[in-house]
């Protein structure tokens, strides 16, 4: 096991490292636990970057996502029915609070609809003083766009945080599509003048924000930009506080050239940066998949900071820009916990040489034909059973270690090539089977279309997966 | 030293037919196939002549070397018998040979075979018994390490093993395989190669020959002293001393171990010089034993069902396929006809074995019984592979490559309209269209006169028999369960393109 990369060596191990995990927690000097060959530093309490925001609040500039909590199996909430274990949710807020995170971000939805009170139920053991909580106005489902709906959203939130305000409330997801109740197709901007506009939730919000239940009142933003610039047009009538991006090395100047509809986050951190509207930041892994790289994109990383997870430089990267608040990590295992604490603790903010090389590595990354999938599972469940994130994940996982290979043109290929390719083919065939039961794989993938409009990225699941099932067809013919 | 070359080559073709039924990658076949081509039942269904006469002029050369060495019901019944011999000593005694009760299972025998009859005939065929054992109780354990073995290399992030599908291919197969275990492995622990010199056809056919063989086992009277030891050790019982030093070849297994245990050297293997006294052979009614091998079908063989996929959150819960009912089974390409096949096959479940698609298994119709038949709810037949003709000895399934596959019709689809999606639900589909791989299901407007080319018109799908294959890839990945709405019929004859 050359080079075990940090997410794997959590798959791997992940049993031990709970325990071990168990036992740190208690304690801060955790020295002996050993990954990625080196010898992790110290975790530091005192030393966290904080940023202030508009009422000069500070803020920590690791914010905890509670959106992949760990069940009791010890996997992430947001995959798995499973019961949540509360008590490692405490342990790892306990262990957050004492190293200097002092933001926890949740939503209704995440972790089907349990995230909240998990929070609350940790967070209230601490002062309110102590702590700051940031959740969303999730009105999705065209039943809730009503104005008592989404207002019964916002006061059950409050209910479940155990709280009387929340520090941060976004409306979430602007810039989707959605089906209303007959099943029709609403444009984006549609969605948001229904979703927030049409109904007062919007300003009533705002009379919440004046009367202390808010204190800061933002929008969360995936996909069209018409409605991310429509929202910019109404900051001087609304007052944003705070905004939501996707923000991450590859996504700053390569977000089009990986998903058609999504946009660089240059242009939205520049928009927000020029009205003086903190960020809030988002996937700044892309979903994990930032924390493996190829591998020379992981040499080149490797030689500059041996002892750092390539992960951390994702990490930096979405921390430098003065103007963000705080970058999100859905933190699920306490190494991720203990290694974003060290890269925030405190931040060291890229140089230009270090902006320069990672720019160098997502133009390369970009141009890998990657499903821009970030393992959301808002498109879950599907009807038909099959597994679509761990569909994409096994994909994008095989293109990045080079599993992708030419399989139509096997009669010409040379004998080292033809080895090259039997490899390759038995590492996605194999893995395949390994990552996706066979009843949850891309062929059984019908193209009803029923999660194309749930998809922040707005890909176009069938057409991937019909792509991925044609790939692995001619593998399985060409042996 | 005679004996010791036996057991070797005997352990070779033992181990090496044994894996040729616990493998299920396909590789084993590659070296070993030709073990199983070698046996005499299946070459003779076969046609392979020249199998055929090598494995007769050795028995008359060498005598019944074939019983010893290469059939592996043989060799696992000289390992029970030597297991018995650990517990019991001069448990063999000469007796006389039944020869009535050969030729009459031997003429019945090929009597059922003839008539079609080979579900019931197969039962006591040597080779096909130990199949059926090795592949319904010896591949489930091998496959179970194997699984074992993948997980830990799953942990390792290595693809040297994966994961094989274990399941119950049928209740009925396994009941054989355990009564024929017990039946015979009892015999051959307490009387050696009894099975073999009364109920085996093979052995019979072969005993005949073996009485001419040039070389053969001689006692010389002058070296004997009675001591008896070589009768006490013969596990074929054919070993008279008292009635006059003679070694019956009918019987005569050619496994040496008489030669190997007379320390007197009064027994050797040498060409046959002078006319010999036949043992008398009078018919002797006394010590009759019936074997009543009964293996009807009793009590209705519990599938036991498929393991559920294991369901995470946010997962829809997929409902196991069902079996559709077929007019007429399905049965590989390559097998011909249905005729072709029901009279050529000896049910030793090498083809269910080594299907890496979940596509063989033993057939539950009494007239079939064991002989392996296609169904679609695991996998499908999959236009690169041509296995079970590869591995098929017997010429039921014969050869073809993989060009030949998409050319040869074995079945074909059908619809059931009313239960697809789009005509059912509303929902658009097409799956089966999708990944027929010859292009034979066509989507058409539900709705006469809908617009085709547009996005939101439903289709469902017809078949262009034609085209149609029966590979079975729509009904497998049809997403109506537990019934899929188009489903695989058999052809009664195969329509080769």
């Amino acid at each position: 096991m050359k080079d075990i990369s940090r997410r794997q060596f959590l798959k791997v191990f992940g049993a031990g490292t709970l325990a071990t995990a168990a036992v740190a927690a208690g304690c801060d000097h955790p020295k002996n636990v050993k990954t990625e060959g080196g010898q992790l530093g110290e975790v530091p309490t005192d030393k966290m970057t904080y940023r202030t925001d508009q009422h000069g609040e500070k803020v920590s500039l690791l914010g905890y996502g509670m959106m992949r909590l760990p069940t009791i199996e010890g996997k992430s909430g947001r995959e798995q029915d499973m019961e949540l274990d509360q008590d490692q949710i405490n342990k790892l807020v306990d262990y957050a609070i004492a190293h200097g995170v002092n933001l926890f971000d949740t939503a209704p939805p995440y972790c089907k609809g349990r995230s909240e009170q998990a929070t609350g139920i940790a967070l209230s053991r601490y002062p309110r003083s102590s702590w700051r909580v940031s959740t969303k106005m999730s009105n999705f489902s065209p039943t809730t766009w009503s104005f008592e709906k989404s207002k019964a959203i916002f006061e059950n939130s409050l209910k479940y945080l155990q709280t009387d305000y929340v520090d941060f409330l976004m409306i979430h997801s602007v810039g989707g599509t959605s089906r209303d109740a007959n099943g029709n197709t609403l444009s984006s901007m549609e969605t948001f003048e229904r979703r927030f506009i049409d109904n007062g939730i919007l300003e009533w919000l705002m009379e919440q924000r004046d009367k202390g239940r808010i204190r800061n009142l933002g929008f969360s933003y995936h996909g069209d930009i018409a409605v991310f610039d429509r929202c910019m047009a109404m900051h001087d009538k609304v007052h944003w506080n705070h905004v939501l991006i996707q923000h991450s090395f590859v996504d700053y100047r390569h977000a089009k050239q990986m998903n058609e509809s999504n946009t660089n986050s240059e242009y939205l951190y520049g928009e927000a940066d020029k009205r003086g509207i903190p960020c809030f930041v988002m996937e700044p892994l892309l979903g994990g998949r930032l924390a493996e790289l190829n591998e020379h994109a992981t040499q080149q990383l490797k030689e500059r900071e041996p002892d750092a997870s390539i992960a951390s430089w994702a990490f930096r990267f979405a921390g430098t820009m003065p103007r963000i608040l705080t970058v999100l990590s859905g933190m699920t295992y306490m190494e991720h916990l203990q290694d974003n604490i060290r890269t925030f603790s405190p931040l060291k903010p890229l140089n230009e040489e270090e902006f320069a090389l990672l720019e160098n590595i997502a133009s390369v990354y970009a141009d890998y034909p990657m499903v821009p999938c970030t393992s959301c599972q808002y498109c879950m469940p599907c009807p038909y059973g099959i597994d679509i994130p761990s569909v994409f994940q096994h994909y994008n996982r095989c293109l990045n270690e080079g599993h992708i290979v030419e399989a139509d043109d096997i009669d010409e290929k040379t004998s080292s090539e033809m080895r090259a390719y039997r490899k390759a083919r038995k590492a996605f065939l194999v893995g395949y089977d390994r990552s996706v039961p066979k009843l949850r794989q891309a062929d059984h993938c019908i193209g009803c279309n029923h999660c194309v409009s749930h998809c922040p990225q707005t890909i176009n699941i069938p057409e991937e997966m019909r792509r991925i099932d044609q790939y692995v067809e001619t593998l399985k013919r060409n042996s | 030293m005679l004996r010791k070359i036996r057991i070797a080559l005997a352990l070779i073709f033992f181990i090496g037919i044994t894996l040729l039924f616990l493998d299920f990658t396909g590789v084993v076949h590659i070296y070993l196939g030709w073990m199983a081509k070698m046996q005499l039942l299946p070459a003779i269904l076969a046609g392979n002549v020249i199998v055929v006469v090598f494995l007769l002029l050795v028995t008359l050369l060498f005598g019944r070397t074939y019983c010893s060495i290469i059939c592996p019901l043989g060799v696992m019944q000289d390992g029970f018998s030597w297991l018995g011999g650990r517990f019991m000593k001069k448990r063999f005694h000469y007796r006389r040979p039944h020869q009535w009760l050969r030729i009459v299972v031997l003429v019945l025998f090929i009597a059922l075979m003839v008539l079609g009859l080979n579900a019931i005939a197969i039962l006591i065929a040597p080779y096909s018994a130990y199949g059926r054992i090795a592949s319904s109780l010896l591949q489930p354990i091998y496959l179970w390490i194997n699984n074992l073995l993948a997980s830990w290399a799953e942990h390792a992030g290595s693809y040297s093993f994966y994961t094989a599908d274990t399941w119950m291919k049928s209740g009925i197969t396994l009941l054989v395989a355990v009564v024929t275990l017990v039946v015979v492995g009892l015999l051959a622990f307490f009387s050696g190669r009894t099975w073999c010199n009364n109920i085996c056809p093979v052995g019979t056919v072969l005993g005949f020959l073996s009485k001419f063989s040039l070389f053969r086992p001689v006692i010389d009277t002058t070296k004997c002293v009675e001591c008896k030891k070589c009768e006490h050790k013969c596990k074929s019982q054919c070993i008279d001393i008292t009635g006059g030093h003679s070694i019956d070849m009918t019987r005569c297994v050619a496994c040496f171990d008489c030669i190997d245990n007379c320390k007197k050297g009064a027994i050797s293997y040498q060409m046959r010089t002078k006319k010999e006294t036949p043992s008398t052979g009078k018919p002797v009614d006394e010590d009759r034993r019936k074997f009543l091998v009964t293996t009807a079908a009793i009590g209705t063989a519990t599938a036991i069902q498929a393991q559920e996929a294991k369901v995470d959150g946010g997962l829809a819960v997929i409902q196991d396929k069902q079996i559709p009912v077929r007019t007429t089974p399905l049965k590989p390409a390559g097998s011909i006809s249905l005729k072709h096949f029901t009279n050529h096959c000896t049910a030793c479940q090498l083809c269910v074995s080594e299907c890496p698609n979940g596509v063989l298994r033993p057939s539950k119709d009494l007239t079939t019984l064991m002989q392996p038949e296609m169904s679609f709810e695991r996998g499908y037949c999959r236009p690169e592979c041509v296995r079970c003709s590869e591995v098929c000895p017997t010429g039921a399934i014969k050869p073809i490559d993989v060009a030949e596959k998409s050319a040869i019709h074995f079945g074909l689809a059908v619809v059931v309209t009313k239960n697809c999606l789009p005509v059912a639900e509303g929902v658009k589909c097409g799956n089966c269209a999708t990944h027929c791989p010859t292009g034979a299901i066509l989507m058409v407007p539900i709705h006469a006169g809908d617009d085709p080319d547009l996005p939101m018109t439903l289709k469902r799908p017809t078949v262009n028999t034609d085209k149609c294959i029966g590979c079975g890839a729509c009904e497998n990945l049809c997403p109506v369960r537990p019934f899929s709405a188009i489903h695989v019929e058999g052809r009664q004859v195969h329509i080769h393109d």
